[in-house]
């Protein structure tokens, strides 16, 4: 087998110091926020956007933009890991916790069940165990850095699961739909993992 | 043409900060599928399986994410096809394609 | 080396990844470079097509890029890369790199933004910023294919060109340009500054917009070859406007930079 080649003196865009033990295997840690785009931003108005949590039956449970920013919203300070290998430390979000969501759901009949399919403006899908959203390990974020979060950030709302590659942190996000049977979203469908622990470098399918 | 020759673009003058601001054309993509395919697909013309338009692969609008590159008609913004690099595979998705198809002197042998 | 140009889409063999080596880098901007490549078994391209260009750091870091081959298909493999101070690759390229070193590569790719005499003219160029390398590629061509040929035959494939650039200091091959307009009567170019122009300037000062392609391009009816390249947002704007004036899409190639207007 011959040596793959080395280019002379390149070092890329990595930090020279890597903040040790924070990142994930094979991670990088960035300053920069970069956008990655799979489509056009979507540009749903605050207006026209709302917010349901339901499953194949009624009801589904709904809320406006105004009622949605009624609800108790936290600030969560976190870590967060892109598959394509940067890793941005110390993020700052202000969401509405999905143990919140799924409470006010429940109230209103909505039934439980074992998996989440996040559905977003745009198309985009990713899905994820509810143990996974719940106890305080997801959110809906508004804000990010204190301001409303950009539409090329995902905004007006944004899926927020800082355990899992980012990828499951969907942007412009409209629906949880809760499901009996999980279903691989865009990503898990087409040669990513479905689950996604940075921890375990779940990044393919097929990975262990 | 199937009567979709005049495609005009809707796109308005886009906000530089948007996803636009970064999406390529299709022969953005020509590189990576030149690993598996060995004719240039870039001068192949798919139909939208969404909206019908025709259109030659390197005229789509490519979003180059990182995860994956995701080629959209733009008609429509409809996935025409999405390329994935994984570890050890390529994954290729054509099902936003109805078809596509291409001049037989493109398939020569040099 | 095989001089005559091949059609890349004939080519029954993969692309496979090259090593080549720099012989030579010529500063054509302060912020652009030239880079002249030997390429061993490198099977010649076409206008408009590019290469990859993969880095490797000693660790297994990889960052790729696309360039496009600004040197016409019977000549040396050139590459002309803008400095974005941003970027990745682009600052290794142009700062790093030395006579000498190895960089791998492959292509040519790209059989959908070519252009060559071939095809026929008449042919209009929009280009902005390093969007011009592409371009040039196609103008060196037309050059060299036209040097012999008869008046009837330079006016079968007139050019014209349109190019922004920010100010004078960042027009990318000036006086070539300059050079190629001046020996051949059919082929004409327009500037246009969108952030200073030079002394005394009369020409255009602004971003290339609906109504300047009115006036620099053909009218529609001529059917000209049309290729934009450039920043993805002066892309789309001049596409657009080139629709508008009822060009056929399908004679509007458009090759889009991104948003800094060059591979990072």
């Amino acid at each position: 087998m011959t040596e793959p080649f080395v280019s002379r003196a390149f070092r890329g865009r990595r930090q020279t110091v890597p903040t040790a033990g924070r990142l994930p295997p094979g991670q990088y840690e960035t300053r920069d926020f970069p956008v990655l785009s799979a489509g056009p931003t979507p540009r749903t108005s605050v207006a026209a956007w709302d917010f349901t949590v339901g499953g194949p039956a009624v009801p589904l449970a709904r809320w406006t933009w105004d009622e949605f920013q009624a609800l108790p919203h936290e600030t969560v300070t976190t870590d967060i890991h892109c598959v394509t290998k940067w890793s941005k430390l110390d993020t700052v979000w202000e969401g509405i916790s999905i143990d919140t969501l799924l409470a006010e759901a429940a109230a209103r009949g909505v039934e439980s069940a074992p998996y989440v399919l996040a559905v977003c403006d745009g198309g985009y899908t990713t899905n994820l165990p509810l143990a996974d959203v719940t106890r305080g390990k997801a959110w809906v974020a508004v804000s990010y850095n204190g301001a409303p979060l950009a539409p090329e950030h995902g905004g007006p709302a944004r899926l927020l699961v800082p355990h899992l590659y980012f990828w499951k942190s969907a942007k412009w996000v409209r629906q949880l739909r809760l499901m009996e049977r999980d279903k691989p979203g865009f990503w898990e469908s087409f040669g990513y993992h479905n689950y996604g622990d940075p921890w375990r470098e779940q990044r393919y399918s097929g990975d262990p | 043409m199937n009567g979709n020759d005049k495609y005009a673009s809707e796109r308005q003058s886009i906000d530089e900060s948007a996803g636009e601001a970064t999406r390529l054309d299709g022969n953005a993509a020509a590189g990576i599928l030149s690993e598996v395919f060995v004719p240039d697909l870039t001068t192949a013309r798919a139909t939208c399986a969404n909206c019908g338009t025709i259109r030659p692969l390197g005229a789509l609008f490519v979003y180059a994410h990182g995860m994956g590159m995701v080629m959209r008609c733009p008609s429509c913004d409809a996935v025409v096809l999405r390329i994935a690099r994984t570890r050890t595979r390529l994954w290729f998705d054509l099902t936003g394609a109805r078809v596509v198809f291409m001049a037989t002197e493109a398939l020569a042998v040099a | 080396m095989n001089t005559a140009p091949v059609p890349a889409s004939s080519h029954a063999a993969k692309i496979a990844w090259r090593l080549a080596t720099v012989t030579s880098i010529v500063a054509e901007t302060p912020h652009v470079r030239k880079l002249v490549l030997d390429v061993p078994g490198w099977p010649g391209h076409r206008p408009g097509q590019h290469v990859d260009v993969r880095l490797t750091a000693e660790d297994g870091y990889q960052a790729q890029r696309s360039y496009s081959i600004a040197s016409a298909s019977q000549d040396r493999l050139a590459l002309t890369v803008e400095r974005l101070d941003d970027g990745e690759v682009s600052p290794y390229l142009t700062d790093v790199l030395t006579v000498g070193d190895r960089v791998e590569l492959r292509g040519p790719i790209g059989g959908y933004f070519v252009w060559d005499v071939a095809i026929g003219g008449p042919l209009f160029l929009v280009a902005g910023g390093s969007g011009i390398v592409p371009l040039m590629a196609m103008l060196r061509h037309r050059a060299a294919a036209l040097e012999t040929a008869d008046v009837r035959a330079r006016h079968n494939v007139p050019a014209r060109l349109l190019y922004s650039s920010r100010r004078w200091d960042d027009v990318i091959y000036r006086s070539e340009l300059a050079r190629l307009a001046q020996d051949d009567e059919t082929l004409e170019i327009a500037f246009t500054f969108t952030r200073e122009t030079p002394e005394g300037w009369t020409g255009f000062q602004r971003r290339i917009d609906r109504m300047m392609l009115a006036e620099v391009a053909w009218p529609p009816g001529e059917r000209p070859h049309i290729f934009v390249c450039g920043p993805t947002p002066m892309v789309e704007a001049a596409a657009t406007a080139l629709v508008e004036l009822q060009h056929d899409p399908a004679l509007v190639k458009t090759e889009r930079f991104g948003p800094t207007g060059g591979s990072a």
